[in-house]
């Protein structure tokens, strides 16, 4: 029998903190999993200059289009074009470039278009659902409304319209992915604070004498975060989606640039011939956005000093 | 100090206008432990809100004023009114954990209140650490370079009300740990490291205790303080109140239902019933000599530990329903000496003797 002697010294402070979110994060597999995924593929996409060339995505070479050279996998296919000598370990695209490299160009491109949506989305559900909430009565009505007229379109259209009106270009896609993206937070962090707003602690602070915007923004706000950072976390993974099926469908800056969705549309023409030009960018999609997934479940059960006793 | 008269505060509810305060009558005096006592729902805990201007958004007072030093804090502003509950009026609430915010330290918690208005309790700073450079002066009848050096540097800060960020911090830090050694919390350095969930019920409490100190405010609103404590800790906490009114120079109102709390620390006692203000005295006074026949009933009402009793005494009738109130005198319904005058008029509240105020018709003439 294996008994814990008692520990002797209660731990306080950011340190604690830190320790035990680890301790949490070992406990729990599949957010532990979830959270590599994550930060291998921000890992990746913050080295993906150092590895590929980030211009060669540019460059054409008519002599190894679609060819697979990886003895590793077997596709029984007969008409598969040898590559000759060079190494091209998920063989080569339309273009003649190697798949792997285009994966690691596009990767950095999906992360930061969704870093950007979600990032600004939060800020602007903060600010405007806070403010909402907590100021009420013709602010709240007014801020409601707005967001009920962006939540009336559908977003895939709105994001169409938008493209094809202001041109097909990155800045414009995450606008327009931003656009039908903010009003779902303005309503999250508006009925978080809702309800944190009625709790003894911001009655003492106006007790205390507290000005009203501190109390919303250093008090309220954080604790009524947890839930915009699992949505966020998830959305991230969301967006990236959401944007691969708007390349996906053809909405792309350039039909040869790097993005999970543009690679992958290049594939639906040769799903028998080239079966891997659709294959590895779809499952770097699905892996990117279940991991996203996977850690925000995690967050909440981690950084939530409440759920901790 | 702090004078009440004619508080009519009424409740704008669904099943009709619940007519919480009834003409309070009220002064507390500089530097006195007034205790507030009465049953649930009797408008202790309103009373103290209306101070604090906190009333809920459908409560509505009709009529009345709250002087503070002169200064009527029903007229002020919005802006006023918060400077006022910055500086003046400071009240402790009942459940210490729900009242501080989960997800930020003590520390940074007590901190803000003086970081968010450096200019207001700069001078407040300054004074406190003067106050502790002049008592190591005392101890050792002259300074060290160091400390003179800082004396001066203080003082000149004090004449220009300027001083660098981070030596606020210093001083900020420094007058914290002495309002949390004041109100006894064990490990001050670790506490402010800590959340709220860490401490225990009475450590919380302390905290509390310490977020109103530090501002040094002129009244205290101590509203069931201790409701949420259990005996022992409840004991150190009114040891401590009794300690520290000599030391913050405040008038403190302790609202409480419970009358060993009152009898235990309070200099002056104030009686509520349904809304009215029946009777204040001097605690021994009142304990000894209650007037209005409430009072007299609630004395009774108390379970003794060392008489065996077959029925507990209790006040007959139940509390009445504040939408509609009986008329005249609140209490009448329930008074076992009414007669015939009682449901007619609102007894006022008189002087029968020297600091014994009561409002019954029994004691007019």
């Amino acid at each position: 029998m294996e008994t814990n002697p008692p520990s002797e010294t209660v731990q306080y402070g950011r340190g604690a903190d830190i320790r035990h979110a680890l301790h949490l994060l070992k406990r729990n597999r599949i957010v532990l999993a979830g959270a590599m995924v994550s930060v291998a593929s921000i890992m990746l996409a913050l080295l993906s200059g150092l590895l590929v060339n980030p211009t060669s995505w540019n460059q054409q070479n008519s002599n190894v289009i679609l060819c697979w050279n990886n003895p590793a996998i077997d596709w029984h296919i007969i008409n598969v074009f040898n590559c000759g000598g060079a190494v091209y370990p998920l063989g080569t695209d339309l273009y003649g470039r190697g798949l792997l490299q285009m994966i690691i160009l596009a990767i950095p491109v999906d992360l930061c278009i969704a870093f950007e949506v979600v990032a600004s989305a939060v800020l602007i559900g903060v600010i405007l659902g806070g403010l909402a909430a907590y100021m009420g009565g013709l602010v709240d009505e007014i801020i409601l409304r707005v967001t009920d007229i962006f939540l009336a379109v559908p977003g895939i259209l709105l994001a169409i319209v938008l493209l094809v009106v202001l041109g097909r270009s990155i800045p414009v896609l995450t606008t327009a992915v931003l656009i039908t993206w903010w009003p779902f937070y303005v309503r999250l962090v508006r009925s978080q604070v809702l309800g944190e707003k009625e709790k003894p602690y911001v009655e003492r602070l106006h007790a205390m004498g507290a000005p009203g915007f501190r109390i919303l923004f250093r008090h309220v706000v954080p604790n009524s975060i947890f839930p915009v950072v699992v949505q966020a976390t998830l959305d991230i993974g969301a967006v990236i989606l959401t944007v691969s099926a708007l390349m996906f469908i053809g909405l792309t800056p350039d039909p040869k640039f790097p993005e999970l969705g543009n690679l992958a549309k290049q594939g639906i023409q040769y799903l028998f011939t080239a079966p891997w030009l659709i294959l590895f960018p779809g499952l770097t999609l699905l892996v990117i956005s279940i991991g996203f997934n996977l850690l925000g479940d995690g967050i909440r059960d981690i950084f939530d000093p409440r759920l901790r006793r | 100090m702090l004078k009440i008269s004619n508080l009519n505060v009424i409740f704008h509810t669904y099943a009709g206008e619940v007519k919480a305060l009834n003409g309070v009558e009220l002064s507390v005096n500089k530097s006195e432990l007034l205790g507030l006592v009465g049953e649930s729902g009797c408008g202790k805990t309103v009373t103290s809100l209306s101070i604090v201007g906190l009333l809920p958004p459908n409560a509505e007072v009709v009529s009345g004023e709250i002087l503070l030093n002169e200064k009527n804090l029903l007229t002020m502003t919005k802006e006023e009114m918060r400077k006022a509950r910055l500086k003046d009026v400071a009240i402790v609430f009942q459940d210490p954990l729900t009242y501080l915010n989960p997800v930020l330290t003590v520390g940074s918690q007590i901190t803000e209140i003086i970081s968010t208005e450096p200019k207001i309790f700069l001078p407040k700073l300054l004074e406190h650490r003067l106050d502790e450079i002049a008592q190591v002066e005392n101890e050792k009848g002259r300074l060290d370079t160091q400390l003179l050096s800082e004396k001066q540097h203080l003082n000149s800060a004090l004449e220009t009300g300027k001083l660098d960020a981070n030596e606020i911090k210093r001083l900020t830090r420094n007058y914290i740990l002495s309002i949390l050694r004041s109100v006894r919390l064990p490990h001050p350095e670790k506490a402010l490291e800590s959340y709220p969930f860490e401490l225990s019920g009475g450590m919380r409490q302390r905290v509390m205790i310490a977020m109103a100190l530090v501002r040094r405010p002129k009244l205290l609103l101590a509203d069931e303080m201790t409701t949420a404590l259990d005996v022992t800790v409840q004991a150190q906490i009114l040891q401590l109140m009794k300690e520290l009114r000599n030391d913050i120079d405040a008038s403190v109102i302790l609202i409480t239902h419970d009358l060993a709390v009152v009898a235990e620390v309070c200099d002056r006692v104030a009686v509520m019933y349904a809304g009215d203000v029946v009777e204040v005295a001097d605690v021994d006074e009142l304990f000894k000599n209650p007037l209005h026949p409430y009072t007299q009933g609630l004395l009774a009402s108390i379970p003794r530990v060392d008489s065996t009793i077959d029925q507990q005494s209790s006040i007959g009738g139940s509390v009445p329903n504040l939408i509609y109130p009986p008329s005249g005198c609140r209490f009448n319904p329930r008074c076992p000496k009414a007669f015939g005058k009682c449901p007619q008029t609102k007894p006022k509240l008189v002087e029968v003797s020297p600091r014994h105020l009561v409002s019954c018709f029994l004691y007019e003439e």
